[in-house]
């Protein structure tokens, strides 16, 4: 069970709020009604996905103040624990790209020589940008028009249609193109977190004295460019990509890696 | 050396991103503004002008979770609730994707007084303030989702046979479709009953299309942009003093034609060529 702790801690708390996402369409719940686009949290508190905000924002369209509020309170949440924290914590298409990743690993096709770099890490940036830029545009909202995140969240409420398509191909094109290529290098909406939570105070640390030098960490981690510090420097990951997924603490067997508070003051 | 090469992979590699992102920027604004161009969409009651709306909406979903579970839709045998009107885009649905629609010959708008598919909007989409009658109240008679419009070849009415389905349907009953008597010609002692759909009171419900007898409706809810015309403001009732309001502040506006130039005698008898 040590093994996969942070990781059953995360497939719950992932299917919970899809299945409170669901009841409240289904059973006419209160818990957690809406969608990333705006959630209201016992019907009261409300919350809105920070840069679906910001895309409406951009075309001109002067939101109602509930959606900003809701805005507000999710990038402080965020801002706290660790922007990429819903990547790995809530987003329902982790499951998918995790699936992916983990047959990539069971099928060999993790190696370098089978994984098409050809995206760069930096390209959700462009693309979150861009996606801006085409929503001011355009008129509307542009990356709720693609976006897989909210069509498979909207297909668990309210049902997929067509929208299964797309969900497919993120899971193939992560299975067989890039490794970690929707989450690690595509999408805008892990970008604006990684910003969001550049910051947080919910960090990994590493204590290098304790590490064996084994590098499970590196395999299993979805953006292991975060992990340079391994059995090199005993400091924490600070880098906004990290999603705090905890895979690393997981499959740590040498207890070098653990959730802390980012230290502000260096020692 | 090192130096200048590094500069010159800076820019390039600067350059090949600002065009990258160009030529994705092009691409995405291409698919963006294509999917928006879907006008034969009903959308729920207060909605902005179609174009507005697919700017405001946030594709949140809480109109169409208010709608399925309002009180009236809940089965008293089952204690279900029935499938609700609204219905979010999905992929292959042709429309902008996760915004609200409905379809009245599968679940018609069954016009809720206290209307809580609107008050749940936190974007501003459904304009509350729309559906406000004089008293500050929720209206849903205030309402404008589109406009029933007959196909009188296909409509049974027209044929002389007795039905008025849409009319007793409608609930706006007897103001927004009325039946018009017609003396029926063709057999010289029956009368036809026409239903007429008034433009100022439809709201758009659906509830007509769903419950026309014919096997494709004869009588149906088109969006508001489609089905009215504009008559422009040179045409002024002259008997309506409300209506000379509208154009008092209208410009005039000359044109000069090669044809105009002449004088009256002049280009009535020239020949016309097309």
């Amino acid at each position: 069970m040590k093994h996969i702790k942070y990781l059953l801690l995360r497939r719950t708390t992932q299917i919970s709020l899809m299945c409170l996402y669901f009841a409240a369409n289904a059973y006419g719940w209160h818990i957690l009604e809406g969608t990333f686009g705006t959630s209201y949290l016992f019907g009261t508190v409300p919350l809105a996905d920070p840069y679906t905000t910001v895309q409406v924002l951009a075309t001109g369209f002067v939101l109602g103040t509930d959606v900003l509020l809701g805005a507000a309170i999710i990038t402080v949440f965020y801002f706290v624990i660790g922007g990429r924290a819903f990547c790995a914590w809530v987003c329902p298409i982790n499951m998918v790209t995790d699936l992916s990743n983990w047959i990539r690993r069971k099928l060999n096709l993790d190696k370098e020589e089978v994984n098409y770099r050809f995206i760069k890490r930096s390209a959700r940036y462009w693309i979150m940008v861009v996606g801006l830029l085409v929503s001011a545009f355009v008129g509307v909202a542009a990356f709720e028009v693609v976006s897989p995140i909210t069509i498979m969240q909207r297909g668990i409420v309210f049902g997929f249609g067509m929208g299964a398509a797309v969900i497919l191909t993120i899971f193939l094109f992560d299975l067989f193109g890039v490794k970690n290529g929707w989450c690690g290098h595509l999408c805008p909406l892990g970008a604006a977190y990684s910003i969001i939570g550049s910051k947080s105070l919910v960090r990994v640390k590493h204590d290098h004295v304790a590490c064996t030098d084994c590098m499970d960490c590196k395999v299993v981690c979805p953006e292991n460019q975060v992990l340079h510090m391994i059995n090199k420097e005993s400091i924490s990951v600070t880098d906004g990509e990290c999603t705090n997924c905890g895979r690393c603490v997981d499959v740590c067997n040498d207890d070098a890696l653990e959730f802390g508070i980012r230290q502000f003051v260096k020692n | 050396m090192a130096h200048s090469n590094s500069r010159r992979h800076f820019m390039a590699t600067s350059v090949q991103s600002v065009g990258l992102a160009a030529l994705g920027g092009m691409l995405w604004s291409g698919y963006t503004d294509s999917v928006k161009a879907s006008p034969l969409v009903l959308r729920p009651p207060g909605a902005l002008k179609e174009e507005d709306f697919l700017t405001a909406c946030i594709k949140c979903g809480l109109c169409a979770e208010a709608c399925v579970n309002r009180e009236t839709n809940i089965d008293k045998e089952t204690g279900k609730a029935r499938p609700g009107t609204l219905q979010m885009a999905k992929g292959g649905d042709a429309l902008l994707i996760g915004t609200p629609f409905f379809v009245p010959t599968e679940v018609p708008c069954y016009m809720c007084e206290d209307i809580p598919c609107v008050p749940v909007c936190p974007s501003g989409a459904l304009d509350m303030s729309s559906l406000l009658n004089e008293k500050e109240e929720l209206d849903i008679n205030k309402a404008s989702m589109g406009l029933a419009v007959v196909h009188k070849e296909s409509c049974i009415a027209f044929w002389g046979i007795q039905c008025d389905a849409c009319y007793r349907a409608c609930p706006v009953l007897d103001v927004a479709i009325t039946l018009e008597y017609q003396k029926n010609d063709r057999t010289g002692k029956h009368a036809y009953l026409l239903p007429v759909v008034h433009d100022n009171a439809c709201t758009g419900c659906g509830l007509c299309e769903q419950a026309c007898v014919t096997e494709k409706p004869a009588i149906f809810v088109l969006p508001n942009d489609i089905a009215k015309g504009k008559a422009g403001d040179h045409y002024v009732k002259g008997w309506d003093m409300q209506d000379q309001e509208r154009v008092k502040n209208a410009q005039g506006k000359e044109t000069t034609t090669d044809r105009s130039k002449k004088t009256a005698d002049e280009y009535l008898n020239m020949e016309v060529e097309y």
